[in-house]
This record gives C-alpha cells, sequence and structure tokens, in this order.
C-alpha cells in the first residue's frame, strides 16, 4: 500500500464561509467510500478568494490546486484523477506556478496557506522560530536596534516607526511592562490580522515573544475582536499548544526568559481598535479614549510601559530578526519600508490578499490582481485605509502605496484594505454612512465626534433631499473642520476624510457639477 | 437559561486568574448568550468595583445584550466592502423576511437578525454570521436558504 496522498482543505474564515467544511467532509466520505487513504490538512488561505474553497492535492512534492470546489464536485474531481494532479474544468495547475501568487512577494505570509497552522513542527520546518533563536542570544537594545534598521512603521494603520515605541518601553523604567497585539481589526475591507492568526498563528506569538525581550516585557495580551470566532479558535489552541512545548511561560525554549500570553475576546466595539480605548477595555471598563499624553509606550495597561502593536507590525518581527533589518528594509520605496498585505475588497473580481512591496499602485492591485469589478462593470472609486480612509477616483489609480504619496492626496494606506466600487456606487450615500458609522461607534467622549457625526448624518440628508444644497454643503465643511481639529482620536478626527475626499472627487454625486 | 450560582464560579475564576470586569461579562455571554440583571451587583461584588462601573460596561459593549437572544442570530455585515456588492439591498430583504428591523440586537424567541459591522469576509460579500458561523456571498436566495436551516432546526 501507498503513502495516503496529502491534500489541503483552508479552515480560514473565507473558504468556511463559501463551503469548505463541506467540501472537506465530502472528500473524506468519498475517499472512505472508494477505499483510499488520504491525509486531509485544514490549513490557512492563500489568499485567492474568488477560487476558495481551494483544494490542493500534493503530487510528488508538487502542490495542485483545484477551486472552487463545492460538494457536488468532489465525486467529479475523484473521477479525474486529482489525486495524481489529473485535469479538471476546476484545474488551476501548480499552486505557486498562480500569476496572483508567483507575482507577490510573500515575507510575513509565506507560510499562510502553505503549513498546517497548529503544527509547530510544520512552523519550524518552514523557517519558523528563527527570529526567535536569535533574538535569544541578543540584549534588549540590539534588538531593538534591529527593528530600527528595518524601517518597520506600525501596520494598523497610524504607520508610526516602530522602533520609536519600542525604545520608549525599553528605556522607561517600571516593575511589569506589556505587550499588547490590537487584533482589533474592524476595519471594513481589511482581513490580513484574521487571515495571518488563522492561517499562522504561531507567527503572532514568536513576534510578541521578540517584542518582549526587545522591550523587556514579559508579560503580553492579544485583544482580538468577537467577530472573529474561527480566528479565536486557532488562536487557543496555539497558545495552548506552545505552553505545552515552553515556547511560552518561565522558560522560553530553555533560556531561562519568560514571557506570558494571554488572550482576551472584545465585545464588539470598534473604538477599542483605537490603542487607548483597546487598553480601557484590557482594564475591564467602557472603552473610552484616553487623552494623550501620557503616551501607552511611557504608561499604558495598568498605567505601565506598554508596546501596543497591530498583528502585522508583530508578525513582521521574526522575519526582521531571522534575515536581518537590512534585509526587509531592502524592501520599498521612500520612507515606506518592507512589504505591505494589501487588501482587495468590495466589488472586485479576485478579491484577497496580495503582500507586495510598498511602491505597487492603485491600477496594478486593482486591475492587474483583481481584475477589475466583479460586476463586470467600470470601476468608479475605491476607498483605500478603511471606514476613515479617502474615497479615490479612478484617475488616482496610478498612485503608488506608499505612505507618503498618500498623505499628499490628502489619503492614508490605512491597514492597506482597498474597497473597490463599481459606476452604480453613490457617493453621497457613502458620505452619509461614514457619519452614521460614526455616530454608532464614537465612545462618546469627546463633543465634536459625538454631536459632529449625529449633526453629520443629518446635513447629509438634507444634501441627499436637495434641501438649500448650497448652504448645507458650506456646513458639511464646517462640520468637517471641527470634526478633525476638535477631537480627540481619528474616529472623529478622520470620519471627515472619507467624507471629504467623496465631495472633492465626486462632485455630481452632491449636485456639484 | 441564567444560572446565578454557576455565573458567579465563572466570574470568580476570571477574577482568580487576574481577568477583569470586560473579561468576566465576555465569559458570562460565551456561556449564557447575555448578561442577566442580576450579574451587576454579583459582578461588582466580586470584582470590587461599583454597580454603576459594571453597568457602563455592560451599556457600552454591543455584544453584552442584557436579554436572552432568540435560539437563533442572523449577523448581517453592513460595511462598506459588502455595501459594494449589495449589503444594502441583502438587509432590506432581510428586514422583509422577519418583519425585523436590523438596529439594536436581534429580537423574537426563535430567529432574529442584527448588523455587524465587518466580518473580515470583505473579499466574498455580503457577509452574514449564522449562529456564529460564517457565510459569504449571501444574496436573497442564499438568505433564506439559511433561514430556512434555521426555522429547521426549530422544528419539533
Amino acid at each position: 500500500m501507498s503513502e495516503p496522498v496529502t491534500l489541503f482543505v483552508p479552515l480560514d474564515s473565507f473558504a468556511v464561509a463559501l463551503g469548505a467544511d463541506e467540501v472537506a467532509q465530502a472528500i473524506e466520505a468519498e475517499a472512505e467510500y472508494r477505499g483510499i487513504a488520504v491525509r486531509l490538512v485544514r490549513n490557512g488561505a492563500r489568499g485567492m478568494v474568488s477560487v476558495e474553497p481551494l483544494v490542493e492535492v500534493d503530487v510528488a512534492g508538487t502542490r495542485h490546486a483545484y477551486g472552487p470546489v463545492s460538494e457536488d464536485d468532489v465525486a467529479g474531481l475523484f473521477d479525474a484523477g486529482f489525486l495524481e494532479g489529473g485535469d479538471h474544468a476546476l484545474a488551476l495547475g501548480p499552486t505557486g506556478e498562480i500569476p496572483f501568487l508567483k507575482r507577490q512577494e510573500r515575507l510575513t505570509f509565506a507560510r499562510c496557506g502553505i503549513t498546517d497552522p497548529l503544527s509547530l513542527e510544520d512552523y519550524e520546518a518552514h523557517g519558523g522560530l528563527a527570529g526567535l533563536k536569535t533574538a535569544l542570544e541578543m540584549d534588549a537594545a540590539a534588538i531593538t536596534a534591529e527593528v530600527e534598521t528595518s524601517g518597520l512603521r506600525g501596520r494598523g494603520g497610524a504607520a508610526f516607526p516602530a522602533s520609536i515605541k519600542w525604545r520608549t518601553v525599553l528605556e522607561t523604567e517600571a516593575d511589569q511592562k506589556y505587550i499588547v497585539c490590537n487584533a482589533d481589526e474592524g476595519d471594513s475591507g481589511t482581513f490580513a490580522d484574521r487571515m495571518i492568526m488563522e492561517g499562522d498563528p504561531f507567527l503572532l506569538i514568536e513576534g510578541m515573544i521578540i517584542a518582549g525581550l526587545g522591550t523587556g516585557a514579559t508579560k503580553g495580551v492579544i485583544y482580538l475582536r468577537s467577530e472573529y470566532p474561527i480566528a479565536r479558535d486557532i488562536t487557543e489552541k496555539a497558545l495552548a499548544k506552545a505552553y505545552d512545548v515552553g515556547l511560552l511561560g518561565a522558560d522560553i525554549l530553555g533560556s531561562g526568559k519568560a514571557f506570558d500570553l494571554k488572550l482576551f475576546v472584545g465585545g464588539g466595539a470598534y473604538i477599542c481598535g483605537e490603542e487607548t480605548s483597546l487598553l480601557e477595555s484590557l482594564e475591564g471598563k467602557r472603552g473610552q479614549i484616553r487623552a494623550k499624553p501620557p503616551l501607552p509606550a511611557v504608561a499604558g495597561l495598568f498605567a505601565r510601559p506598554t508596546l501596543v502593536h497591530n498583528v502585522i507590525s508583530l508578525c513582521a518581527v521574526p522575519t526582521i530578526l531571522a534575515e536581518g533589518g537590512e534585509f526587509y528594509r531592502d524592501h520599498g520605496q521612500g520612507r515606506s519600508r518592507g512589504t505591505m498585505p494589501f487588501q482587495l475588497a468590495g466589488n472586485i473580481k479576485h478579491g484577497g490578499l496580495v503582500e507586495t512591496a510598498f511602491g505597487v499602485s492603485l491600477r496594478e492591485l486593482i486591475e492587474d490582481f483583481g481584475g477589475g469589478a466583479a460586476s463586470g462593470r467600470p470601476v468608479r472609486a475605491a476607498q483605500v485605509g478603511g471606514p476613515l480612509g479617502a474615497y479615490l477616483p479612478e484617475s488616482l489609480f496610478d498612485l503608488p502605496m506608499d505612505y507618503e504619496a498618500f498623505a499628499e492626496h490628502e489619503a492614508g494606506v490605512g491597514h492597506g484594505g482597498i474597497v473597490v466600487f463599481d459606476d452604480t456606487v453613490d457617493l453621497a450615500a457613502q458620505a452619509r454612512y461614514a457619519f452614521a458609522f460614526c455616530a454608532h461607534e464614537s465612545c462618546g467622549k469627546c463633543t465634536p465626534c459625538r454631536i459632529g457625526a449625529v449633526r453629520g448624518v443629518e446635513v447629509m440628508d438634507r444634501v441627499i433631499a436637495d434641501e438649500d444644497r448650497a448652504a448645507n454643503l458650506a456646513v458639511l465643511r464646517d462640520l468637517c473642520e471641527i470634526m478633525e481639529d476638535g477631537s480627540l482620536c481619528a474616529m472623529g478626527g478622520m470620519t471627515p476624510v472619507p467624507v471629504k475626499s467623496a465631495v472633492k472627487h465626486f462632485p455630481e454625486d452632491f449636485g456639484e457639477a | 437559561m441564567w444560572k446565578q450560582e454557576e455565573a458567579r464560579t465563572i466570574a470568580e475564576a476570571v477574577a482568580r486568574g487576574g481577568g477583569v470586569v470586560t473579561g468576566a461579562l465576555r465569559a458570562l455571554v460565551d456561556r449564557f448568550g447575555y448578561v442577566d440583571e442580576a450579574a451587576i451587583p454579583m459582578v461588582a461584588g466580586v470584582f470590587n468595583r461599583s454597580k454603576a462601573e459594571v453597568k457602563g460596561a455592560i451599556s457600552f459593549y454591543e455584544d453584552f445584550r442584557t436579554t436572552p437572544p432568540p435560539r437563533h442570530v442572523i449577523r448581517i455585515c453592513r460595511a462598506e466592502a459588502c455595501q459594494a456588492v449589495g449589503a444594502r439591498e441583502l438587509e432590506a430583504h432581510a428586514e422583509r423576511r422577519l418583519a425585523a428591523r436590523l438596529d439594536g440586537p436581534a429580537e423574537g424567541h426563535d430567529v432574529g437578525i442584527e448588523a455587524v459591522y465587518c466580518l473580515g469576509l470583505c473579499a466574498c460579500g455580503p457577509a452574514v454570521l449564522v449562529d456564529g458561523e460564517p457565510h459569504g456571498r449571501v444574496d436573497a436566495e442564499k438568505f433564506d436558504a439559511l433561514l430556512g436551516r434555521c426555522t429547521e432546526a426549530l422544528a419539533p
């Protein structure tokens, strides 16, 4: 009897939402019925959502892809000999040769979709823990210096230089310091945090341990949003395993150094993605933001020095330590160094995750990778960087993905989410929604945000109803100015970004020709 | 069904593990689906906080509802990426189908709907979560099928 054939069916939320669990069951049932031994691995997703559920077969060491597979296709795939890489209408060829994947530069997502997310053996066999082992031989200042060399900036949206935060935490004296991972990925159009947590959970754990070693923090918390049940399940299992093998705890891999890590699941509040709100929530309170200063790096969780980073920032760290800061810095352009996992979302034919160096244009992402709108209609707008990001017209699609280039156009790269809209979109409705969302999610601490968002909805209703439009558009501009200048955090301060960009680039939707 | 003694045991276990009020509320919602009024003085006592602080935390977070949820809850994403592929139409369809509004927590005894702002399924919208299970590319027809599965599960 020959070795069983290895098959991969993702456990990622995208795949499951499109029927992967049913496909996995159907494959196991069909294999049993035919008396064929198979080994079915539930991997992370590769990030090509248009072909999920994506089934892969290991044929003599090369993985062949089939997708999108439904449970009704399974018997036909067996008939076509897909276990030997046989041809079928759903055959996509060797996975690594698919242009959508081949054109990417995957550093952070190098393993995602390839390994068994919960196998630490698989993780190590594919380069995992190399960064941690390097870091365990270094002192804290040297680790932080490596992060500085890399040029890494916070991937959550604010793009603040990571090493400044690391150094502040390292140099602030305290009896206890913390690493807090912000996994409250609430921006529509973003799913990179979720995908990496479901597809390569040990990467985040490794990144957080290194951050602890680099800053002198011995405790960490992952703050995960409750809307991600699969990520929660995988993280819980990965943490248990990491403790079992001594990767976490009092003696990291026998080094004598300690790091404890816990998972905290949020309560369904978008504002808790704002770092001070998140800290309040972790302290047991309402998620209302704190005025800064003090900065969290000086007085964060329980008033102790706290390094707060987004998931993707922390997941970049193992590569930086394993390959060196210079290797990471050599990707990208200008002051935007390294790679970014861009997320193609909304009305897009081939949506999903594209990790590549900064400098790629919006047009390359939307047209070359994404194939344009799923509806087949012309693309009219893309909102970049979440609900607080700008709506950009097609005429700006040649803009390179670069923090500074975007800032020049009153836009932001944010967390790298790109939501595509076709020509049926009504930008006045989107502007109204930006205020409505802010009104729904405002923590209520400062007036410009709490009241301004409500007034914004009302003003937009009058604009849409063509009631004294010119005067109301003037009020709208004033309101945006007050919110930008007077709000305590980015929620109120950046809600005007989508609104103003919609008015500026799509005046015809606001009755201004 | 709320069980006060079990709720106390859960809250005390969270406190012993170094947890906080929001952590205890999360654990209670995970177990019971909601936080009963009776939890307020109990949690306040366990964590040595005021009742106002506990009530304040409950009222702040969407997840910490204070009434039992329907047996089945369909959470429908209302955010931009899903709007771009028909979430507003799906929302209208769901509201008509269930004669319910998407604002506020899901109501009713058997099946309820509520809004959610992003499920991270932004490349396969419109997205919904049915009793915690993700579903993508949900049009009116698929919604009715998911709803049918919920009502079938309720049949005696």
